[in-house]
């Protein structure tokens, strides 16, 4: 379908005895919001992995903005537009804010060896974009005052939103959201999901991998469930939510 | 007394720049290079060996940073896709590898007979009675010239990558970064500049011979790179200032205590032991290092 922008076909994954993706499927429509929820130890993470290339499937095809990637490394995979966050917010903890979203930025000339010496002139007008860019993105998520700190002082919940401001930068097509509340408190959160629509609105994808389900209900267009890593349920949210099978799929996971 | 300084100028300044090298590579880029002795040894080598067939010694020079790039690249390659720890095994065996070829390879090395007698930059120009005193100055100007260099790709686009590898890898990759080309390019700089020092270290002692290059000299690098503070290039240059600066008082102090050279170089090495102990239980982040980077940790 062409308006597809990811399409990720029966995808399995195992790591040693356990099958962590079991045939799993999962399709984007641009421009939408697709929620990704399930019991802990379901494979959601894992899918973040396979789809963003860090982890090579046993299995599959995932095809993004209509072109196969599955096996294309994945600082490639990020160049076309497809970026990931990490469950566990990941920041560089040496380097201050700033630092953090001014490395996120695509297409720099700067970052070519030879380019800082000889070109200085563009390389420094392209510094002055991003960090203009950079500080537009930390305003909307409430780091501006914390833009000279270094990343690794920065409280969980601001490391969170960090790892999402600075995928950002990247100006992605597709957003892979892996629990991006978690940590973030309430009156944050709200602001946050105000901000996803923004996103939204733009024109951004958006897979979000989230436990609070309130969270996923109010943001996404689509629900998908995930169970022993093969999708359970699809659809739209509210359907999938009340469907008998997915209440058991968590209760199961407490037994 | 100016014998003296001139000739701390010279050690210090040659000792910057090699550990200037190694700090572009474990500082910047958190890679560890434990043979960082074998590229100066090719700097030297490459250096002499072509400058005595002829080669003009500027030619000389670049073709042994060029070498020694090639081979920090190829090391590179071949292990940086595997554990970090490789790394550090394969350049320590390199190093000794290549000490061994040296001194081996009599044919053309004169094994640990040594090269001697070869040609040194302008040495018709300046004369003898100054020489030293030129080479000093040569030796600062290409330190300068070296630290601008790392400064600026430090402060650049390029460096931000660098130390975003240093501090996760993983994040550099989810963010369309190469870290694997960066590694690369990162080893291949720093070895050229371990090259670089190696050439000039080659015009200061007019004779090299393979144990001029023992992996006691990767070590030295090492002690002014952590002493100065990783990441830190002024550091780095006040970190090689105060190791050869203790190194020649302590030898100018041999004269009045009756040591045997041994001993005393033993003695050399525990005191400089018990430094850098001191230095990492006070001031764990080295000299110019910032605190505030160690504190937050990993
Ligand atoms: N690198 C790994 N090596 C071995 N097993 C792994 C690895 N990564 C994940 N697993 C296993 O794969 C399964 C799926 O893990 P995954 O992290 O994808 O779950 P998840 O749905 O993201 O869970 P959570 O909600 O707790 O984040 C789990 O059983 C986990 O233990
Ligand atoms: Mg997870």
């Amino acid at each position: 379908m062409a308006d597809e922008v990811l399409s990720a076909i029966s995808i399995c994954k195992g790591f040693g005895g356990i099958l962590a993706l079991d045939h799993c499927s999962i399709r984007v429509k641009e421009g939408a919001i697709v929620g990704l929820i399930g019991p802990n130890g379901a494979g959601k993470s894992t899918l973040f992995d396979v789809i963003s290339g860090f982890l090579t499937p046993d299995g599959g095809s995932i095809v993004f903005s209509g072109r196969e990637i599955l096996g294309l490394p994945a600082y490639k995979i990020a160049r076309l537009g497809l970026v990931r966050t990490f469950q566990i917010p990941r920041s560089l903890m040496r380097m201050t804010v700033l630092e953090n979203m001014m490395l996120g930025a695509q297409g720099q000339a700067g970052e070519r060896l030879c380019n800082p010496l000889i070109r200085r002139h563009k390389v420094m007008a392209q510094e002055t974009e991003i960090r203009e860019k950079a500080e537009e993105i930390l305003e909307f998520f409430d780091l501006q005052r914390m833009r000279d700190e270094y990343a690794g002082s920065l409280s969980g919940g601001q490391k969170k939103m960090l790892e999402m401001a600075r995928a950002l930068m990247a100006d992605p097509r597709l957003l892979l959201l892996d629990e991006p509340f978690a940590g973030v408190n309430p009156a944050l959160a709200d602001r946050l999901i105000e901000q996803i629509r923004i996103l939204k609105e733009k024109g951004l994808s958006i897979i979000i991998i989230e436990h609070a389900i309130p969270y996923v209900l109010a943001l996404s267009d689509e629900l998908y469930v995930l169970n022993k890593g093969a999708v359970l349920a699809s659809g739209r949210p509210d359907a999938v939510i009340s469907d008998r099978r997915v209440f058991e799929a968590y209760l199961g996971e407490g037994a | 007394m100016l014998d003296y300084l001139v000739s701390i100028a010279l050690t210090a300044g040659i000792y910057a720049i090699f550990a200037l090298g190694l700090n572009l590579q474990w500082g910047y880029a958190g890679l560890l290079n434990f043979g960082h002795v074998a590229f100066m040894a090719m700097g030297a080598y490459v250096t002499v060996l072509l400058s005595m067939n002829g080669v003009p010694l500027l030619l000389a020079v670049l073709a042994g940073m060029i070498l020694a790039g090639a081979a920090g690249a190829f090391l590179g390659m071949a292990t940086l896709r595997l554990r970090e720890d490789y790394l550090a095994i394969v350049t320590i065996g390199f190093s000794e590898i290549l000490r061994f070829v040296l001194l081996n390879w009599s044919t053309l090395t004169r094994g640990s007979f040594g090269l001697f007698g070869y040609p040194r930059p302008f040495q018709d120009l300046v004369g003898i009675r100054d020489y030293n005193l030129f080479l000093a100055g040569l030796v600062l100007a290409v330190l300068l010239l070296v630290y601008i260099l790392l400064e600026t790709l430090a402060r650049s686009p390029w460096g931000r990558v660098l130390k975003s590898i240093r501090d996760d890898e993983a994040v550099a990759i989810s963010l369309g970064k190469n870290a694997f080309s960066y590694k690369v390019q990162a080893l291949a700089l720093g070895s050229a500049i371990a090259a670089l020092s190696g050439s000039l270290l080659a015009f200061y002692l007019q004779y090299i011979n393979p144990n001029n290059f023992q992996p006691i000299e990767t070590f030295y690098a090492w002690i002014i790179v952590i002493m100065g503070g990783s990441g830190n290039n002024r550091g780095t240059i006040l970190g090689a200032l105060i190791l050869w600066g203790f190194f020649s008082t302590t030898r100018f102090m041999e004269g009045y205590l009756s040591f045997s050279p041994t001993a005393s170089s033993g003695a050399r090495m525990v005191l400089i032991g018990l430094i850098l102990i001191g230095l990492m239980m006070f001031r764990p982040q080295g000299l110019l290092g910032r605190k505030e980077e160690l504190s937050i940790g990993r």
